[in-house]
């Protein structure tokens, strides 16, 4: 097989890889998610099920809210990527408002599904910015939270659109 | 005085953000996945397709081979460790006793490399015949789990609860009580649907030898450091040291990963390299924690009046192929009752019994919510017999302050706690109890197909005070406070509910006190955030610390003053004189640049102050779908003093999620008894509550004070999912006057109920 590279945009960030079989290189069996965690060292996307179950691992595809789990890597070529590292102002290192709000709301238990929550929120706002709480809710439905943290997390979406109507 | 303090209080009961916030919504929070060390080799386990075999032949000569296979091992070449209570599962074993048993384990250079080497181990199995119902599991003819456990029954001593852990409830005679009584009824009601907690994080570990006799693990353990303790006993007195991650959720199933533990060490020993043993979604689902099977057979005698004469009956406990907790849960499910309700004479007699299928271990509710959601269903028939409405008997009948229980060690426990008969009468009050109940079998509303009904909960639990807790605590001359406790974060927020606590103590800004990294290297013995110990247990021991390195700071300050530290106290990293606030020094000039003061604290068990939560459920049914539709939840409880508004109501929320309330309406492993195998080991065919299907939700919640805390406060946490199963199938039998004596109740049971449709046998809860 020709060896050849695809690009991705993670975060503002080109990266160029190489596709192959080679132990640095990008199969094409590899996953987004498994190229954002274990090539590319952005761990803050999240793996809960890698079956595309639970919603975890979401990042943004292009604005769209894709589970990277279920994505392989070779078809990411020439795409722009954010990954909830990708969200805070990079030279300030200021929180996203939608961040802030997680944070001001305590809208988490243990975590591990927040960034994959906050991406999805982040998409629907792109698109919708004056949602309704079932137009949240409907968005959020693919995200599994064991530790029920729903309502703080809708607490915290109300918050930032507060803020934003002020 | 007391107001005073209250008055005073800049952090506890305030909202502040957690710590580890930033980290959170960051993407930097650590979890276990998230930890990668040099050289590290990646472990998989092949697992058994057969319920019960003895391997007869197993060949793994072609694994051994495939470039990048770093470590083979199976029953024949594994360390001899011994995990299980008592202990009595080995690394691998040549029989295998559930569908998902390890067979063998591999370490490679990748995960793939790791598959596709278990996909060349030649295995040839001898099929046994398998059981899985604890009934058949004890007669004469069953198949054998383990030689040493006769008639399948494991002991129930527990001995880390002590010599005498509570393996029953007797007390008094219940032949006179049932003689005494004007109503008594029989009944049978099972609470066996296996559910899974199924944090969203699926349990890893990783292993190093630094040594021969010293190992490293990294775990999203709950309780890093009692994980060391057990790994010490079960690895046969080696050095362990014990590392947390951040925990993406564990409800009690991550307290003790020993298994995952045991199969990276070993691989680690053979492959001299760091080995990762991270389990996928599938054996998090088939091969890792379910909630306890439980079946309730007995008696209730009842006078009219609904003063409870006699409790008597049979709890079958179904534990899986193995026991590493159960006995500990039966000691505190036989302590629970008794809180929940007072009796005067009680024949419990529990049978602990182990199966071929997945084990069940440590989960939220430990024992209680087992015990309780199999007994009130027949409690409830004599209630509706003397035609006494639930809530009032409930109210009437937990134990208040005064009245005494036998706990898990076995002794008897006289409450020094709170009543929480206020808490509970305003939030009858606030969910329209009174409007809304009917009486028994009568439901609240009928609207078309749709019928509402409601239904209500109690459970209490003393463990809040279990166990040992130490800490030390730091005072740096920078003005900065460190805590060394081996506490980890899964999800509480309670590393940083204890800092709110310290920096109350020292009144020091929240942002100068921090925690050391959960490490029982670095740390001093923690039993871990458990039965909602974190607040009352750990927080007093860490409390303690401060205190004491307080009065060392006073004391060492005492010359500058030309004074005795009972004339002093610090605020804001300074010592003043008491009184005249202006004569100050700070930590620096008073001990010295060179000096930091450590403090130690010890949190000693006590049970005698339980814990009480009521739940209320309102249900919708649609009698032509069999759907049931949790309309609105209700929390009442006191916690003598909120220490974090934010951390307790998602505690609080918690009813909902970690095999909790939905246990009622759909959560369940599904066993195919012909095959042995979970059918649903997947998030599809596993229901869970998305945010489309939120009920409304209320909380009351009371500050009483407790007075046995410095800041009066006691947790909650744990008990919230136990009240709510029971209580919602009492809901669904008042909205459509029928009753039950099973759980889940899905649409087909619910439509058989209603006759609508045949008895099926899709299911086999045994």
């Amino acid at each position: 097989m020709p060896e050849r590279f695809i690009t991705l945009f993670v975060n503002g960030e080109q990266y160029n890889l190489e596709v192959g079989e080679r132990p640095w290189m990008v199969r094409t069996s590899h996953t987004l998610a498994y190229t954002l965690r274990e090539s590319l060292e952005l761990t803050g996307t999240k793996v809960g099920c890698n079956k595309g179950e639970c919603g975890s691992c979401t990042v943004l595809i292009e604005g769209k809210p894709v589970l990277s789990c279920l994505t392989l890597t070779v078809e990411c070529d020439q795409k722009k990527i954010i990954t909830i590292e990708g969200l805070e102002d990079p030279q300030t290192g200021e929180l996203d408002p939608l961040q802030q709000a997680f944070v001001q709301s305590g809208a988490f238990q243990c975590g591990f599904c927040t960034p994959g929550m906050i991406l999805s929120v982040k998409a629907l706002l792109d698109v919708n910015a004056a949602p309704v709480e079932e137009d949240v809710k409907e968005a959020l439905s693919g995200h599994y939270c064991r530790c029920i943290s729903h309502y703080h997390v809708l607490d915290a979406v109300s918050r930032v659109l507060k803020k934003a109507g002020e | 005085m007391q107001d005073e303090l209250q008055e005073a209080l800049k952090f506890i009961g305030k909202e502040t953000p957690r710590k580890d916030a930033g980290d959170i919504v960051r993407g930097k929070a650590n979890f276990i996945d998230d930890i990668k060390l040099s050289g590290m080799l990646h472990g998989r386990v092949l697992r058994s397709p057969y319920p019960h075999a003895l391997i007869e032949t197993i060949d793994v000569s072609r694994a051994e081979v495939l470039e990048g296979v770093k470590a083979v091992l199976t029953y024949e070449n594994v360390p001899n460790w011994k995990g299980g209570l008592p202990p009595h599962v080995g690394v691998l074993d040549r029989k295998v006793r559930f569908v998902g048993d390890a067979v063998a384990l591999i370490a490679a250079e990748s995960e793939e490399i790791a598959e596709e080497a278990l996909e060349l181990i030649d295995v040839h199995y001898k099929a046994l015949p398998a059981v899985y119902d604890t009934e058949e599991a004890m007669k004469e003819q069953a198949p054998q789990l383990y030689s040493e456990f006769p008639g399948n029954v494991f002991p129930l001593a527990c001995p880390w609860m002590g010599p005498d852990s509570l393996q029953e409830v007797v007390i008094g005679d219940v032949e006179e009580g049932f003689a005494e009584s004007d109503y008594v009824v029989e009944g049978t009601c099972a609470y066996d649907n296996i559910p899974n907690p199924l944090p969203i994080e699926p349990p890893g570990v990783i292993a190093n030898w630094e040594g021969p006799e010293d190992l490293t693990v990294w775990s999203s353990t709950q309780s890093p450091y009692f994980l060391k303790v057990i790994l010490h006993y079960a690895m046969g007195r080696i050095n362990v040291r014990s590392i947390a991650s951040h925990c993406g959720g564990s409800f009690g199933t991550k307290v003790a990963p020993w298994q995952l533990a045991f199969y990276a060490a070993a691989l680690a020993k053979v492959a001299r390299r760091p080995v990762r043993i991270s389990y996928s979604k599938e054996e998090h689902f088939a091969a890792y924690t379910l909630r306890l099977g439980s079946r309730f057979s007995g008696k209730v005698g009842i006078k009219k009046d609904g003063t409870i004469m006699a409790v008597a009956g049979d709890w079958l406990i179904n534990a899986g192929y193995c026991s590493d907790a159960a006995q500990g849960m039966v000691a505190v499910g036989c302590g629970e009752v008794q809180l929940m309700v007072r009796s005067p004479n009680w024949n419990i007699k529990p049978k602990l019994v182990c199966t071929n299928r997945n084990a069940s271990k440590m989960v939220r509710g430990y024992g209680g919510q087992e015990l309780e959601a199999a007994f009130i269903p027949v409690l409830t028939m004599a209630l509706e017999k003397a035609d006494i409405d639930p809530f009032d008997f409930f109210k009437q009948n937990y134990v208040k302050p005064g009245d005494g229980y036998y706990w898990r060690d076995g002794n008897w426990w006289v409450s020094r706690g709170i009543n929480y008969e206020k808490a509970m009468q305003e939030g009858a009050k606030a969910f329209g109890w009174k409007e809304k109940w009917k009486g028994w079998l009568q439901p609240t509303s009928i609207d078309g197909n749709i019928r509402t009904g409601v239904g209500v909960g109690v459970h209490g639990n003393a463990d809040v005070g279990e166990d040992v807790s130490e800490a030390y605590v730091r005072l740096d001359p920078d003005g900065t406070v460190l805590i060394y406790s081996c506490l980890s974060e899964h999800g509480t927020g309670q590393r940083s509910s204890v800092c709110k606590m310290v920096a109350e103590t020292l009144k020091v800004p929240l942002e100068r006190v921090s925690l050391a990294p959960p490490d029982s290297e670095v740390n001093p013995y923690e039993f871990g955030p458990v039965g909602s110990r974190g607040t009352y247990a750990i927080g007093a021991a860490i409390i303690r610390a401060a205190e004491d390195a307080r009065q060392k700071l006073l004391a060492l300050s005492a010359p500058y003053f030309n004074s005795t530290p009972e004339d002093l106290d610090t605020k804001d990293g300074f010592v003043f004189l008491k009184g005249e606030e202006d004569k100050k020094v700070s930590w620096k000039r008073g001990v010295g640049f060179d000096r930091t003061c450590l403090g130690y604290g010890r949190f000693e068990p006590d049970f005698s102050v339980p814990n009480f939560a009521m739940v209320f459920v309102e249900v919708a049914v649609d009698t032509e779908t069999g759907k049931i539709e949790v309309k609105r939840v209700l929390t009442a409880t006191d916690v003598g003093k909120i220490i974090d508004p934010q951390s307790l109501q998602n505690q609080l929320h918690g009813c909902l999620g970690s095999a909790g309330l939905d246990t009622a309406i759909y959560e369940e492993s599904v066993l195919d008894t012909k095959t042995g195998r979970i059918l649903n080991s997947n998030m599809i065919d596993f229901k869970w509550r998305t945010f489309l299907e939120l009920p409304v939700f209320d909380s009351v919640t009371l500050e009483t004070p407790v007075q046995t805390h410095r800041f009066q406060s006691v947790g909650v946490g744990e008990i919230m999912t136990s009240p709510a199963p029971p209580a919602v199938l009492m809901a669904v039998s008042n909205a459509i006057g029928k009753r039950f004596n099973r759980y889940p109740l899905t649409p087909d049971i619910v439509l058989e109920a209603l006759g609508k449709c045949q008895k099926t046998e899709v299911r086999s809860r045994k």
